[in-house]
């Protein structure tokens, strides 16, 4: 199904785009239990005729980036399935429509011939255009199955030449999948466009960028790269909040994904048993350009909307997300009626966000939301300010001691007049 | 006579100073700071709230990165603890094209932005400068509050670090940045009523039904906790300070009652009365 989505890219690219973000998350469809999957990286070297100038460290780009990936291949963790694809590596045509759609796997993502995958980056020179963006769909086809968490490492030296279909908006595409993929993007080239169409990549999927200028530099960033992808994480499961709460999904303990568009707002339900404490947080994520002021409302409420809790920020400036959480406890029932069942109620989680966005900014899809939900038994409230109503301090020993005194100063005169009555008695 | 009064104010000054060693026994009693020094820290830092770095207080972490990137520690906060972050970040030698602001920030286990209550949080660094330092100084870590409260709670305490300004030239130049975080003991001044059941640690309840055979054991983001484990949140030193207020109340009130007696016994009462 993707390989024809792949198909219509080459034809009419943003055509393209769309309907993949449209397609109906194909994430749960990812989320099948694979339960031993291990994470994938794939490294996407631009192979491009430019990658042939002598600027990195006085030798070529494409020197640069083959050392490197030596290098890097030497030390790749056993547990991570690493593949190799290229972009504009055989057509030296002139032809557009046949330049921008020269990507290709060079060594297919899976357990490690360290031999082999050296032998084919050996073989390759610089030749074609650029596609970044059908290389990154076919990267991110390359990486389908499992449930870990997938890298690609963009190794480039340009932008994109394949108008219209923008790689930056193929990048959001991918990532809205819910397939946990991130993509880091690496420019050899610090011009003005090349960054920020690579930190606009970067961005889209929660990605890094580095500009690279020394070969040093780029081995260090990929070995990093590779090795955070073997790095274990959690990875959340895709949800859909709706619209209202009545018709809100149940979420029960744990980490789920969602979008959510530009002033928009989702509801979730929590089943919060009687003596549990419910603690969410929330982080929608800034993937694309927005205006400079941002925030996150996470609001609990009943059933009957009567708001019972809430966690708000706000922010301003350059920031990846923003989060904001609430608890709470639900009190336990003084009156149970005896049948050892234990209620529950019903909370509704709303998750609202205040970004905006010029309108040159497409609003779909929406914007990450990761939403973390654990229920834990409930606290021991408070009944005083300090710890059991205990004292502390000078002013407290003074005052007892001046008790004390006074106490043992009228039990002596008590007695002593008890002495003197009991005497004249 | 006497000698019994010189024995009472000998126990009195004893008790004096039984409640001063006390606090001071206190002091030591809940985890201390020093103890959990580890040479060696992460050389790695997190990219994300889910792929953070666990630290420990007082162990240096380092990590390299590019400029423009989001760089997360997550370190382990008891209740009674000021924790105090310190961020050196190490700018890129190349030239660059201008001034860059850098930021610390620091969420709790709900991921809620804390407040410093001192330290240069936001630093902007000149174009020429070698490196930046910043430093925030939470507020101390209630063992309960209120759920409409954003009081610091124990658990784990995410750390962010970040440019938020700078000329686009110089975004993805490699930097290195280096974090320290400590804790100090306030003492039971800070000692609040109640106790949360389980720290603020996401994740923490185990029935997480994806955290089952996918993911590997201990290394959920946070699942850490400081040297020694949680505190209960019962023990505070003002249990010593009650205590020693109740001895010094007791001998005070017996002094007192000598002080009517007088010396000896009434002088006109009657041998055998």
């Amino acid at each position: 199904m993707i390989t024809r989505k792949r198909l219509a890219a080459g034809v009419c690219g943003l055509l393209a785009a769309m309907t993949v973000a449209l397609l109906p998350t194909p994430a749960v469809a990812a989320d099948e239990p694979d339960a031993k999957s291990s994470p994938k990286v794939e490294l996407t070297l631009d192979v491009s005729g430019s990658m042939r100038a002598r600027d990195i460290d006085g030798q070529s780009r494409m020197a640069a980036a083959k050392q490197a990936f030596n290098e890097v291949l030497d030390a790749v963790p056993d547990d991570v399935q690493l593949g190799i694809r290229t972009l504009g590596a055989n057509y030296r045509g002139e032809d557009r429509k046949v330049g921008c759609k020269d990507t290709r796997q060079l060594y297919p993502v899976g357990p490690l011939d360290r031999t082999e995958a050296k032998t084919a980056v050996a073989t390759l020179t610089p030749t074609g255009w650029t596609p970044i963006g059908p290389a990154l769909l076919g990267a991110a086809d390359d990486l389908k199955g499992g449930n870990a968490t997938r890298r690609i490492v963009l190794i480039t030296d340009g932008e994109d030449t394949c108008a219209p279909l923008d790689p930056c908006q193929v990048a959001r595409d991918i990532a809205a999948r819910g397939i946990h993929l991130t993509v880091d993007t690496l420019g050899l080239l610090p011009d003005a466009k090349t960054r920020s169409q690579l930190s606009c990549i970067a961005e889209a999927t929660g990605g890094t960028y580095t500009s690279v200028q020394h070969t040093k530099e780029l081995r260090d960033r990929v070995h990093q790269l590779v090795d955070r992808a073997a790095d274990p994480v959690v990875t959340p499961v895709a949800t859909e909040g709706a619209q209202q709460c009545a018709k809100a999904p149940t979420l029960k303990p744990g980490l789920y994904s969602d979008r959510e568009k530009f002033a928009e707002h989702r509801w979730y339900r929590v089943e919060v048993p009687a003596g549990q404490e419910l603690r969410a947080s929330v982080s929608i994520a800034a993937d694309r350009a927005v205006n400079n002021d941002y925030g996150v409302l996470l609001r609990a409420s009943t059933v009957h909307g009567r708001e019972i809790v809430r966690g708000s920020e706000a922010g301003d400036g350059r920031t990846d997300v923003i989060s904001s959480g609430l608890r709470y406890p639900k009190t336990p029932l003084e009156d149970a009626d005896g049948d050892g069942k234990p209620t529950a109620e019903t909370v509704c989680l709303q998750v609202s966000n205040s970004f905006s966005a010029p309108a040159s900014v497409k609003t779909d899809p929406g914007l990450p939301v990761e939403l973390a939900i654990d229920l834990v038994d409930g606290p021991d409230d408070a009944s005083d300010a300090a710890s059991f109503g205990l004292g502390h301090g000078w002013w407290l020993l003074g005052a007892l001691v001046l008790t004390g005194l006074l106490a043992g100063l009228v039990w002596g005169w008590i007695s002593r007049w008890r002495v003197t009555v009991w005497r004249t008695n | 006579m006497r000698t019994v009064r010189t024995l009472m104010t000998a126990v009195l000054a004893g008790a004096g100073l039984f409640a001063m060693t006390g606090t001071a026994l206190a002091d030591t009693d809940t985890p201390s700071p020093s103890a959990s020094a580890d040479a060696a820290g992460p050389t790695e830092a997190g990219t994300s709230f889910r792929t953070a770095t666990a630290i420990k207080p007082d162990q240096p972490a380092t990590a390299g990165a590019s400029t423009g990137d989001y760089l997360y520690w997550v370190l382990p906060v008891d209740a009674g603890q000021r924790a105090t972050v310190k961020a050196k970040v190490t700018l890129p030698e190349s030239a660059r094209h201008g001034a860059a602001t850098w930021q610390l920030d620091v969420y709790d286990g709900l991921r809620r932005r804390q407040a410093c209550m001192y330290g240069a949080q936001t630093k902007a660094a000149a174009k020429d400068a070698g490196s930046v330092e910043l430093s925030c100084t939470l507020r101390t870590v209630r063992s309960w509050a209120e759920p409409w409260a954003n009081d610091p709670l124990p658990g784990s305490y995410y750390i962010r670090l970040t440019v938020v300004d700078l000329p686009q030239e110089d975004l993805g130049l490699p930097v290195r940045a280096e974090v320290r975080a400590s804790t100090a003991d306030t003492g039971g001044a800070h000692a609040v009523d109640g106790a949360l059941a389980a720290p603020l640690v996401p994740g923490a309840s185990t029935a997480t039904p994806q955290a089952d055979a996918s993911t590997p054991p201990g290394k959920t983001a946070a699942a850490h906790e400081p040297d020694g484990g949680w505190s209960s949140g019962r023990w505070s030193d003002r249990w010593l300070w009650t205590a020693a207020g109740g001895i010094l109340a007791a001998l005070a009130g017996i002094a007192g009652y000598q002080l009517t007696r007088g010396s000896g016994r009434p002088s006109r009462v009657p041998p055998g009365a």
